[in-house]
């Protein structure tokens, strides 16, 4: 009775403390300016089946793939068995579907236990990546700190879950078999898990049955105060991609690659030059600024891809600046978006939601004119994407801004602003001789 | 090689002819001496086929790319309406460009300034013309060599065309050899998001330099292109590595033409 109360209390708070984290880290989101991407629902959800549910980017790493579907597998069929853990957590039973469910339920819970065995696997190999192997990517400068340590906490979490699984499953396996299970008893001789059948035994069977029970309830207690501490060390963390990678594969961008945006500000400036009958599309009354200096000049979507970043830096491995030593790094842009994002989060809750100008801006504070400077926009980071973040829109929106609010760009790209500008041609030819080369020899 | 006929649309519509289709040179196929010759390719293309063809001259202007992707989204919008403009004027219905960065902006940014027309990369034509049996290829001079790839990222990732340049070289009974760093995944040259117009940032590499080591890897005969621009910076790289007399860097277009003597 106290135990279930206890329960209820910890399930309450978890939700409600994560309920709250969740509606500011979707009122941050909503700082960023409106983008309709309400239109194709069929293939908008296609996307995110293939992409976010089936996992289709991944596939061009197979290794990193392989040990990722481990856990992801694992992660997505244990939430069938957390239902039971909640039910029995607020009932007080124990394994509450076992006998309603019968044979289904062995099967779910042992093809659980497959996975969680192969999760274990998979976690101890991204723990050896990050800190024995260390692949490139995943040691680079833009991590140190909190981030390489985020990772870690992540991975060493999983293992523990994975271990409390264990000893729960692999001690309740002893009861059973000795008929003191809190189980409902069905005089099969035991519960048939497929991996605890046999390590239980293994590891418990020479305690006793005080000892038995003692670790049974550690594991069970263990393995939800784990996953009641996760949901909430989501919302402060990198790992947040395992929620916003649906949402945000679903607002994927559709449209082709190489389709920069146009800025209809500009057009109502440019357009009359053109057609004396135009329609402006902006409010004049309601200047905006050109490009972006600060998070909330980005889109909700641009705010949204910073949140879902889990910091893999496939991005950074293809970026052809990167490659070369440049200091852009597509990872750090979405880094640098979603750490500006959160701090300007904390600056509204803190001045009772209201934004006070604390002098700093997401260009120049956090990312740097070379880094902006470097880009090749050749959507290697955004192809490279398992989420389908886009690291080059917020690029390009960073140099919109420095061309055209602060004219600070680099001096040869002035020089070819004006050849285009004078001449029609990046360089100083003039547009009367654009056709000499037919009669050359 | 025959001489080339390349009329101006403002000579075709005088002479009360209308052309088939707007082959769009761009500024690099205009001025850069290496550029020119891709660009007299595609002509001896088509002109080998007979296509009705006709380009602006001197009323094309920079489609404005370098402009947007370096920033400036004004200079942008003023040289794509100059440009739509001219073509509305002319009821321009379908183009050929010689550039992948031309071919991405006409035909994916130019609807929205009011500008609609079904755009194609050259390589794309050349297999539309083969495929319609109006081209016939051999492989001539390039019989047997290899030949590896370099994808544009304006025609390759921006927009998802990787196999037509790939059809038209094997035509040529070449082995088509590919980077481990192709396609979807390919390398970019360097010159892209307008660097070509500028010193490079505070490196340990030059990008160029980087792609060329890949490709060079393979001991290719020849390296194919489909971008004045990657041309530039693959020739710099072949360069930067003194493997000019082994590996030559080509256009696709060139590899056609001179293969069949057009």
């Amino acid at each position: 009775m106290i135990s279930s109360i206890i329960f209820a209390l910890l399930l309450l708070g978890a939700s409600a403390y994560f309920t709250i984290n969740v509606r500011n880290i979707r009122r941050n989101i909503l700082l960023g300016k409106d983008i309709p991407l309400a239109d194709n629902k069929g293939e908008r959800l296609k996307t995110m089946l293939l992409v976010a549910l089936g996992q289709q980017k991944m596939f061009s790493r197979p290794i990193p793939a392989i040990l990722h579907l481990f856990l992801y597998t694992a992660f997505i069929i244990t939430q069938i068995e957390l239902i039971e853990i909640i039910v029995d957590g607020i009932s007080g039973s124990h394994r509450i579907f076992r006998e309603s469910l019968g044979g289904l339920y062995t099967f779910a819970i042992s093809f659980i236990e497959i996975l969680s065995v192969l999760a274990f696997i998979g976690t101890i190999a991204f723990l050896a990546r990050r800190n024995l192997l260390k692949v490139p990517r995943l040691v680079m400068n833009e991590l140190n700190g909190w981030p390489k340590l985020d990772a870690n906490f992540i991975l060493l979490g999983e293992l523990t879950l994975i271990c409390f699984i264990f000893m729960m499953n692999g001690a309740d396996e002893v009861l059973y078999s000795k008929g003191i299970s809190h189980a409902t008893n069905l005089n099969d001789g035991s519960l048939g898990l497929s991996i605890s059948k046999h390590i239980g035994p293994l590891l418990f069977g020479s305690m006793s049955d005080n000892g038995l029970h003692l670790v049974e309830r550690i594991g069970w207690w263990g393995h939800i105060l784990i996953v009641f501490g996760f949901l909430n060390y989501l919302p402060f963390s990198k790992h947040l991609h395992i929620v916003l990678g649906f949402p945000n594969t679903y607002f994927s961008n559709l449209k082709p690659k190489g389709e920069f945006t146009t800025l209809d500000a500009v057009t109502d400036v440019v357009a009359p030059n053109f057609d004396p009958a135009y329609v402006a599309k902006t409010d004049p009354n309601n200047p905006v600024r050109f490009g972006v200096k600060d998070v909330q000049d980005l889109t909700w979507k641009n705010l949204m891809d910073a949140y879902s970043c889990t910091e893999c830096g496939r991005c950074t491995s293809s970026c052809p600046q990167n490659i070369t030593g440049k200091a852009l790094s597509p990872r750090k842009i979405m880094m640098d978006t979603r750490d500006r994002l959160e701090e300007v989060g904390k600056n509204i809750d803190k001045n009772k939601g209201t934004f006070v100008d604390d002098g700093k801006s997401l260009i120049g504070d956090y990312i740097k004119h070379e880094e902006i400077w470097a880009c090749n926009t050749c959507n290697a980071c955004v192809q490279e994407c398992p989420v389908n973040i886009d690291p080059l829109a917020i690029i390009v929106e960073i140099r919109r801004y420095l061309v055209m609010e602060e004219s600070n760009t680099r001096p040869e790209l002035n020089n070819m602003f004006s050849n285009i500008e004078n001449n029609g041609a990046p360089w100083q030819f003039s547009q009367a001789d654009r056709a000499n080369w037919v009669n050359e020899q | 090689m025959s001489t080339i006929k390349v009329p101006t649309m403002a000579e075709m519509i005088a002479a009360g002819e209308t052309p088939e289709i707007l082959f769009w040179v761009g500024c690099s196929g205009s001025f850069d001496d290496r550029a020119k010759k891709i660009t007299k390719a595609i002509v001896r293309i088509l002109n080998h086929v007979n296509i009705k063809f006709a380009i602006l001259g001197s009323e094309e202007g920079c489609t404005g790319d370098p402009a947007k992707r370096a920033g400036n989204e004004f200079l942008y919008q003023m040289q794509a309406m100059q440009n739509i403009t001219v073509m509305n004027g002319y009821n321009v219905k379908k183009i050929v460009t010689g550039c992948p960065h031309c071919f991405n902006t006409i035909k994916n940014e130019y609807p929205a300034l009011g500008g609609n027309y079904e755009v194609v990369h050259h390589t794309q034509l050349v297999q539309e013309l083969i495929d319609q049996g109006k081209l016939k290829v051999q492989g001539g001079e390039f019989k047997g060599k290899k030949i590896v790839f370099h994808d544009p990222c304006y025609l390759g990732r921006a927009n998802d065309v990787y196999e037509a340049p790939r059809n038209v070289i094997e035509k040529l009974d070449v082995e088509l050899a590919e980077m481990k760093r192709s396609k979807a995944k390919g390398l970019c040259c360097g010159a892209g998001g307008a660097q070509m117009f500028k010193e490079a940032e505070k490196g340990t590499k030059e990008v160029n330099t980087e792609r060329a080591e890949e490709a060079l890897a393979l001991n290719p005969d020849v390296i194919a292109v489909g971008c004045p621009f990657c041309n530039t910076m693959m020739t710099d790289g072949v360069k930067h590595f003194n493997k000019e007399d082994k590996t030559k860097v080509l256009d696709v277009a060139e590899l056609i033409a001179n293969a069949n003597d057009l």
